[in-house]
C-alpha cells in the first residue's frame, strides 16, 4: 500500500463552477437512482482537473454534500486511489513508469532526467511551481517502453535525451506532442512486420 | 503463422481506422440481427463449442460463464461490466482495442448483454487511459448516434445503454469483485465469493464480468461459427490471442497469433529476435508478472497457451511476454516487480499487506547481496504464507513470480548472498521474518 497524506495547507471553499457542474450532473445520470455514490470517483476527477491537478479536503466535503454521502467515504476513495492527488503537484504532472518492463528498457533514464530538469526528489516542485514528478507502477504501454505520462498524455519510446527536450518544454509552459518518440502510431513491431501486410500496402 | 485472413483485429495497427464505416468494411455490426435472432441459447452454445477462454487471465470458459446468468430476470436488472482496467506489467493489449477496434468491444457488448439479458453495460477502463477512453467513448457516441446501440439497438429489439467508468490508479481493481466495489464509488478491496457476481454482483445484481478482448472476439466468433474459432490452436486452449512482446526484444509489439504458438517463434518473428541474440537470453515472463518467469533452456521449445504453460508452473495470463536478457539482473528484476505488489496490495488482508512488503525488501537485498543464508528458504516460507491465504487471487499474484525466480535462479541467489545468520535458526520456535530489522540499521 502507498502512503499518501492530504497537504497542510488547504483553501478553504471549494465549488463546482459552472462547466464542472454540468459534467458532474452528465456522470451522475448515468448510475441508477439511489446509486450516486457510484459518480464518486468521476466528481473526484473532475474536482482535480478545476482545482489545477490536486484535490483539497474542502472539494471532498463538497462531493459528499452533492452526492449525500459521508465526508470519510470520499475521503476513503480519495486516499486508495493513487492518481488523486492530495497535494499541489504543479500544471504539468509527470509520472515516469518505473515497473521492470519498463526499468529493463531504462527508465532510470527518464528519473535522472526528472531530477535534473525538474526537481531532486520526486513529488517534489519545480522551482517556478510549475511541475512535479513522480514514479509511478506500470502505465500499460509495455511494448512502448521506456515510456512517461504527463497529465493525460503519453509520451512513449524515449530515452534520456528525449525525455530532457520534453522537460524543456514543460518548464518553458508549452505542451509537448504526445505520442511515440520514435514516430510510432501503434504497437506494430518497427521493422519488418510480419502481419497483415496487405492492409500495410492497400 | 497464423493466416491474415484469420485474425480478428484487422485494425489492430490502426492501418484502416476505427469509425463506424471503415468498421462496417471490416465486418462489424453487418447483420448484427441475424445473430441476436438466433436466440440466447444459439449465442451461448456457440460459445461453448468455440470453447473461448477469458483473455483477462484467469482463462475461464465465456461460454460457461455467460451461462451461470439467472435465465429469467427477476426483480433486479442484470448487469454487464467489461473490464478495461488492464494494469498487469508486460500488458497494454485491451489499450489498442480500445483506441482502434472500439466498434468490436461495441457489438460484442450488445450480443453479450442480449445473451445475458442485460439492459446496462458499463465499461471499467483505468483512469490512465484516459484518452483512449476518449476514443472509445467518441466510438459509443457514434454508435448512439446511427442507433446501434440505444432503444432497440441495431435493429435487434434489444435496448442497450453503455457508460464508461474510469479507475483510478489502482491495480486491484482488475480484480473483478474490486471492480465491481469501484464502480459503486468505493475503495476497491475484493469480495469474498461465493456469492459470485452472476447472481450477487453490482448493486446486489446478477452482473457478468468478461475482459475487453474476451467480449471484443465475440460477434467474429458468431459470424464465422464457434467451429471456425475452436479449429485453431489446440483443444480446450482455441482461437487467437493478442500477445504483447515488450522487454529486451529489438521490435517491441503487439501481435494477434494463434494459441499454442512457440514463444520462439513470437520473440524471433515478430518482435525481431532477443537484444543480443537469442543465447543472451536470460529468462521469459510468459504471462504479466504475476506469472512466475520461464528460464532460457526451457523457452526453446515453450508452447504459448494456458495448459502447456500450466504444466510448466507458470500461466498464460494476459499473454504479456516480457524479455529478459543476461544484461539485466534478475533478482533486480523481480524485487521491482514485488516492489510493484506491495505498492497496488489493497491492505485488506493481513498477509498480503504485509507479505507483500516483506518480500520486496527481502527481495532488494538479495539483490545487493546483503541478506544471510537463511533468508533464501524464509523467502520460499513468506511466499507459502501469502498465496492461498488471501481473499483474493492478488496474493498468489505477487507471491507467484517470487516463487519462479526462487524455483530457476536459486543457485544465483544463493551465490550472492552467503552473509553468516544473524540469529541461529531454533527450531521450537517458529522465527521472526523481520528479525534482521531489529539488529541492523534501514535493513
Amino acid at each position: 500500500m502507498s502512503l499518501r497524506r492530504p497537504a497542510k495547507e488547504q483553501p478553504e471553499t471549494f465549488e463546482f463552477n459552472s462547466s464542472s457542474l454540468e459534467a458532474a450532473n452528465a456522470i451522475v445520470s448515468k448510475y441508477p437512482k439511489g446509486k450516486q455514490q457510484s459518480a464518486v470517483m468521476a466528481l473526484l476527477y473532475i474536482a482535480q482537473k478545476q482545482n489545477d491537478n490536486w484535490i483539497p479536503l474542502v472539494a471532498m466535503k463538497y462531493i459528499a454534500k452533492f452526492l449525500d454521502m459521508p465526508y470519510i467515504k470520499v475521503y476513503e476513495v480519495a486516499t486508495f486511489y493513487t492518481m488523486y492527488n492530495l497535494s499541489p503537484v504543479g500544471n504539468f504532472f509527470v509520472q515516469v513508469c518505473t515497473t521492470t518492463p519498463c526499468m529493463i528498457r531504462g527508465a532510470n533514464k527518464l528519473v535522472e532526467a526528472c531530477k535534473e530538469k525538474i526537481s531532486e526528489n520526486e513529488s517534489e516542485l519545480s522551482n517556478d511551481k510549475s511541475c512535479s514528478w513522480m514514479e509511478v507502477e506500470c502505465l500499460g504501454a509495455c511494448v512502448n517502453a521506456p515510456m512517461m505520462q504527463i497529465n493525460d498524455d503519453y509520451y512513449e519510446d524515449l530515452d534520456k535525451e528525449k525525455t530532457l527536450e520534453i522537460l524543456e518544454k514543460i518548464l518553458n509552459g508549452e505542451t509537448p506532442k504526445p505520442g511515440s518518440y520514435r514516430g510510432r502510431v501503434s504497437n506494430q513491431p518497427e521493422n519488418n512486420r510480419k502481419t497483415l501486410m496487405d492492409l500495410k500496402n492497400a | 503463422m497464423l493466416k491474415d485472413k484469420d485474425r480478428i483485429f484487422q485494425n489492430l495497427y490502426n492501418d484502416l481506422g476505427s469509425d463506424v464505416s471503415s468498421s462496417q468494411k471490416r465486418g462489424d455490426w453487418v447483420n448484427t440481427k441475424d445473430l441476436t435472432d438466433k436466440g440466447r441459447d444459439w449465442i451461448i452454445n456457440e460459445m461453448k463449442t468455440s470453447q473461448l477462454r477469458g483473455r483477462g487471465g484467469a482463462g475461464f470458459p465465456t461460454g460457461l460463464k455467460w451461462s451461470f446468468a439467472p435465465k429469467e430476470v427477476g426483480s433486479r436488472p442484470h448487469y454487464l461490466v467489461i473490464n478495461g482496467d488492464e494494469s498487469e506489467p508486460g500488458t497494454c493489449k485491451d489499450r489498442d482495442i480500445l483506441r482502434f477496434e472500439p466498434h468490436k468491444l461495441i457489438e460484442g457488448c450488445l450480443i453479450a448483454s442480449y445473451a445475458v439479458q442485460a439492459h446496462v453495460c458499463y465499461i471499467y477502463i483505468r483512469g490512465e487511459y484516459f484518452v483512449d477512453g476518449q476514443k472509445l467513448q467518441a466510438a459509443i457516441d457514434e454508435a448512439y448516434e446511427k442507433k446501434l446501440i440505444g432503444k432497440n439497438a441495431a435493429g435487434t429489439g434489444w435496448d442497450l445503454d453503455i457508460y464508461i467508468h474510469y479507475g483510478a490508479g489502482a491495480y486491484i481493481c482488475g480484480e473483478e469483485t474490486a471492480l465491481l466495489e469501484s464502480i459503486e464509488g468505493k475503495k476497491g478491496q475484493p469480495r469474498l465469493k461465493p456469492p459470485f457476481p452472476a447472481l450477487i454482483g453490482l448493486y446486489g445484481c446478477p452482473t457478468i464480468i468478461n475482459n475487453v478482448e474476451t467480449i471484443a472476439v465475440v460477434p467474429t466468433i458468431l459470424r464465422r461459427g464457434g467451429e471456425w474459432f475452436a479449429s485453431l490452436g489446440r483443444e480446450k486452449n482455441t482461437g487467437t490471442k493478442i500477445f504483447c512482446i515488450s522487454g529486451n526484444v529489438n521490435n517491441p509489439c503487439n501481435v494477434e497469433e494463434e494459441m499454442n504458438i512457440p514463444l520462439k517463434e513470437l520473440i524471433e518473428v515478430h518482435a525481431g529476435g532477443v537484444i543480443g541474440g537469442w543465447d543472451n537470453l536470460q529468462a521469459v515472463i510468459p504471462g504479466g508478472s504475476s506469472m512466475p518467469l520461464i528460464p532460457k533452456e526451457k523457452c526453446e521449445t515453450l508452447t504459448m497457451d494456458f495448459d502447456s504453460l500450466m504444466a510448466e508452473k507458470s500461466g498464460l495470463g494476459t499473454a504479456g511476454i516480457v524479455v529478459i536478457n543476461k544484461d539485466q539482473d534478475i533478482i533486480k528484476c523481480m524485487a521491482r516487480i514485488a516492489r510493484f505488489y506491495k505498492h497496488e496490495s489493497c491492505g485488506q488482508c493481513t498477509p498480503c499487506r504485509e507479505g507483500s512488503g516483506w518480500m520486496w525488501r527481502m527481495l532488494e537485498r538479495m539483490a545487493k547481496g546483503e541478506a544471510t543464508k537463511d533468508e533464501v528458504d524464509m523467502l520460499g516460507d513468506v511466499t507459502n504464507q501469502i498465496a492461498g491465504h488471501t481473499i483474493c487471487a492478488f496474493g498468489e499474484g505477487s507471491s507467484w513470480p517470487v516463487q519462479g525466480l526462487l524455483r530457476h535462479f536459486k543457485k544465483e541467489i544463493e551465490e550472492r548472498n552467503n552473509l553468516d545468520l544473524i540469529v541461529e535458526k531454533k527450531n521450537t520456535i517458529p522465527y521472526l521474518v523481520d528479525q534482521h530489522l531489529l539488529d541492523k540499521k534501514n535493513a
